[in-house]
Parts: structure tokens; sequence; C-alpha cells
């Protein structure tokens, strides 16, 4: 607690100043978070009604319990979210070091690069999507020099698809991965990988143990920054990946759109939620309690 | 440290191509005659013009700048006492608040959207209150900018020498005083670059106001989805690449900002 305060104004000012926002928050964020996590455990009625009685089944066929029996596409789209947003992180990881590494190395060209790679997200992800719709047409020049190679089938388009989804998923969160990478690399302590060499160490051993150490603070920054959320990603997958490759994100406008499930859908955010808390939660443990800079 | 090898030099410049593929290719069609398919069949500025006479889009850039530009006002002044009052006061609840402020950001913009949606349908039902419309989105995009401004702020609040404001109460101004006069011109920098970003975030924004708008409501970037969900079409191109150019100004702008504050540093 902190000391007595001697003012008396003291004691209703910092609600004055924090309240208004604090209260907005309340009423617009986490008031409808607690109503979606309500309306999860409710039943929908035959007209798309949200009604009693209470109930686990959303959850229950959410882990493969439907009421036909063991169903996996739940199951499903829950790995499969999972698995893009692991794999755009990784996929941003191993694209972002090399251009981390440039970008330190330039002399006094150094904030016109980083602000080379922030521009993108600056502009309209809607746009940087369904740009690669045009790329990825069939008569366009990238997709015949693949079909060339053997890439899709001849004469059509390579979207929707998972080639499609990863380079747009790749393409729009690889600055998220860069700013925080390129500010450890920009950090790192160089006569550590000296000394390494002069001790005999090969190139691999020391990015291995005298760079990379360094530069974990960063990388794991970014992990968190692309993978949480690419994990709840709608619109690259509803863009690019088609029906085939539907995730959370798709599973949950659906279910709000064609099937009219509010309490299914609920649900269904409630457990992409819950990823992102736990997500947020390890970050915190694995970085001293502290939180994410974003700043 | 040594300038970057041939090898880097390449890998970075492809990549930085890859980065810019989608805009540049973006802005390229619009001006290609072609009005199906993707194929070049010459130069042309017509989608341009075809663009001013398109009632739908006007009305949706309308809507898109109304709706930006009277959330960023409502999310910076909120933001700001936010981001000042967390690091300055102590009330109870503030460490919970100071940990939670991260869950906005960070939760999957569908999810946002959806809880919104609900909340309104809900309260629709039972109270009459939030039809869908320009009023529910500027609440929800107010929603999601407040905890950027007040990240930012904080961000410079810390960066602040406190012998500045100390130097004040001891000349013995008052605090309301010393917050005018010397907190408010050392954040300011940071004020702007946070309605800068909410701006941005509410202009970037199609999800959350695609699932809070009502008939009438439409923005810019629910155009777009539209149109790419019925098939793609030339004049959507030239749309796409104004808003381009927007953001870039957009970006200079805040970059240079930031170079001054550099300087002040």
């Amino acid at each position: 607690m902190t000391k007595p305060q001697k003012n008396s104004a003291a004691g209703w000012r910092p609600l004055l100043i924090s309240g208004p926002a604090v209260l907005w928050l309340t009423v617009f964020f986490f008031l409808p978070l607690a109503t979606i996590v309500g309306i999860s455990f409710f039943s929908r009625s035959d007209y798309g009604e949200i009604t009693r009685p209470l109930t686990f089944e959303n959850y229950q066929r959410l882990v493969g319990f439907g009421f036909l029996g063991f169903d996996l596409l739940y199951p499903g789209i829950l790995l499969r979210s999972l698995a893009l947003g692991a794999g755009t992180a990784a996929l941003c990881l191993l694209a972002a070091l090399p251009l981390a590494f440039f970008i330190a190395r330039l002399g006094r060209c150094k904030n016109i690069a980083l602000t080379l790679v922030v521009i993108p997200f600056w502009t309209n992800l809607l746009i940087r999507t369904y740009a690669w719709q045009i790329i990825l047409s069939p008569e366009s020049p990238v997709t015949r020099a693949l079909h060339w190679l053997d890439v899709g089938a001849a004469g059509e388009a390579l979207y929707p698809g998972w080639l499609a989804l990863s380079l747009g998923m790749v393409c729009d969160y690889l600055p998220f991965m860069v700013l925080p990478l390129y500010a450890s690399v920009e950090k790192i302590d160089w006569s550590l990988a000296e000394a390494a060499m002069d001790l005999g160490a090969g190139r691999f051993q020391v990015f291995r143990h005298a760079v990379w150490p360094q530069i974990l603070p960063g990388a794991l920054a970014g992990i968190i920054l692309v993978l949480l959320p690419a994990t709840g990603q709608f619109v690259i997958p509803d863009l690019l990946g088609g029906a085939k490759t539907a995730m959370l994100g798709n599973a949950v406008q659906q279910q709000f759109t064609q099937n009219r499930d509010w309490p299914f859908g609920s649900a269904i955010s409630v457990v992409a939620l819950a990823l992102v808390l736990f997500g947020l939660w390890l970050y915190r443990r694995k970085n001293g309690g502290k939180e994410i800079e974003l700043a | 440290m040594k300038p970057p090898g041939k090898l880097l030099r390449g890998t970075a410049l492809l990549l930085y191509f890859f980065l810019y593929a989608p805009i540049i290719v973006v802005v390229i069609f619009s001006f290609n005659a072609a009005r199906y398919g993707v194929g070049w069949t010459g130069f042309t500025t017509k989608w341009y013009a075809a663009l001013a006479d398109n009632p739908l889009a006007l009305t949706a850039a309308k809507n898109t700048l109304v709706l930006a530009a009277t959330s960023t006002l409502i999310a910076t002044a909120l933001g700001t006492m936010l981001g000042y009052g967390l690091k300055r006061f102590y009330f109870p609840g503030q460490k919970f608040f100071q940990s939670v402020l991260h869950i906005p950001v960070f939760i999957p913009d569908i999810v946002m959207a959806i809880a919104l949606l609900m909340f309104y349908e809900l309260a629709h039902h039972w109270l009459g209150w939030f039809e869908l419309g320009l009023t529910t989105m500027i609440l929800a995009h107010v929603t999601f900018q407040i905890p950027f401004v007040a990240i930012i702020i904080q961000a410079r609040l810390a960066g602040l020498d406190p012998a500045l404001e100390e130097a004040a109460r001891d000349l013995g101004a008052n605090e309301w005083q010393t917050f005018r006069r010397i907190t408010l011109p050392l954040i300011f920098p940071g004020i702007l670059a946070g309605a800068m970003l909410a701006f941005t975030l509410s202009l970037d924004d199609f999800v959350v106001s695609f699932f809070t708008s009502g008939p009438g409501s439409q923005t810019l970037p629910i155009l777009i989805y539209s149109s790419v969900k019925r098939g793609l079409t030339p004049d959507i191109n030239a749309l796409a690449t104004l808003m381009i150019l927007a953001s870039l100004a957009a970006t200079l702008a805040l970059t240079l900002l930031q170079r001054k504050k550099a300087v002040h540093k």
C-alpha cells in the first residue's frame, strides 16, 4: 500500500484521471468478453436463438465429441490453427534473421532500412492480402514460373491453398518479427563471438553458443508477436486459404453468419482467447514477470 | 561492425522485394486497362475517374474518415489519461489493470468483434440500446485504440527525466501547473505518435468494423472485402492505391516526428 495521503484530493484524483478509460474498457471490452464466456454455456434453439439448458456440449464438440459420435472436424481446426501460427512464426524468424543482421550492419542507412520494413505494416492488411490473389492468378508470370517447376496444376491459380496462405501470412507478419529481433541484434556484444572464435569454435558453434543466446529475448518477443495474432487470423485464411484450410477465425465467423449458432461460436472464441492468455502468461513467466515491450 | 557481405545483401534485397511485392502489384494493376482478369492490356487512368463517380466508394470513404477521426480523438484523450494515471498514481486494482492492458492488444480481432457483437445484440434485445451502425463502430474502435495509446504514453513517461518535474515543484508549481507546463509538452510527441497509430489502426481495421457495422455504415475495408469476395474489380485496385498513398504519407510524417524526438534527447 502507498503512504497515507496528506492531500485529501489525492484520493479521488487518480480515479478521475484513469477512471474514464478503465470504465470504458470494462464496459466495452471485459463485459463483452464475459458475455461470450456466458453464452458459450447455453444451447442453440432450432431458430438459432440462445436458449437453455446450460451445457458443456459446445466445448465437448470442440474437442471432438459431437452429437454424431467422435468427430475430428473441430479438433482438426484447433490443431491446424496452432500449426499455422507456429509455422508462420518459424518462417518469419528464418526470414527476419538475415534482415535483422543486414540492417544492423548498415552504417548511416540503418534507420531508412528499418523504416522500409515498417512501411508495409502501416498499409492495409486486406490490400496486401488480396494482392497475393493477383500474384498467384493463372495468368501471372509468377504462377507460370511455378507451374514450370511443377508446382500446382497448369492453367490453374495457386490460391486457395497452403502455399498462398503461407506466403500471405509470412509477408504480413514479417515486420512484427524483424523489429524486436533487430533490437536484440543491434545490442550484441561481438567480443563474445571473437572470444569463441579464438578458442577454436566453428562458425555454427559461434552462432549457437555466443550469438544466439544474446538475440534470444528478441526472438522470443517476436515469436509471441507473430504466433498469437497469427493463430487467430481470419482475413488471410479466408482470402488465401480456402475451405480446406479453415482456421479458428473462419470457424467463428461461420457460426455467426451461416450456421447462426452463437453459443458454439462463442465457445470457439473463448478457446481462442484462452490460447492467447496462456501464451501471454507463458511469456511473462519466461521473461522474469515482465510484460512484452511494445513501445 | 563490418558491412554486410554479398550473400547477406542479396538475401535481404530479396526479402525486401517479397515485403513490397503485394503493394507494387496493386499499384501497377490499378493502371491496367483490362476489365476482367489480370492480363495486361494497356495503361489507363479510367479506374480512378470511375472511383469519383462511385457513390458507394464515396460514402465508404466518408464513413471511414468519420469513424477514424472520431474514435482517434476519444481514444487519444482517454488513452493519454490512462497512461499517465497508471504511471503516476496509485489506485485500487491498478496493478491488475496494468497487467490486463495487454490483452486487447493481443486478442484475435475476430474474438473481440464477436464479443462486442454479442454484447450489442443482448443490450439491444433487453434495453433497446446500441443499434448497429457508425456509433457502435466508433465505440468498438475506441476500445481497441485505448490500450495502444496508453502503452505508448507510458513508454514516453518512463523515458522522462524525473528531475524536470521535481525542479518545477521545487520552484513552487502545483501539480496541475507541473503537468501543463512540463510533463505535457515533454510527452506531446508520444501523444501525437499514439494518435497516429490509433488513426491507422482504425483505417486498417476490417474485422471489428465488419461485425459491428449496420446498414449504411460501410467503410472502405468492408467495401474492398466484399468486392474481393465477389471477384476482383480493377477500380478496387485504384481505391487500394489511394489508401496505400495515404498510409505512406502518414508513415513519413510519423518517421519525421520520431526523428525530431531523437534530436530532442
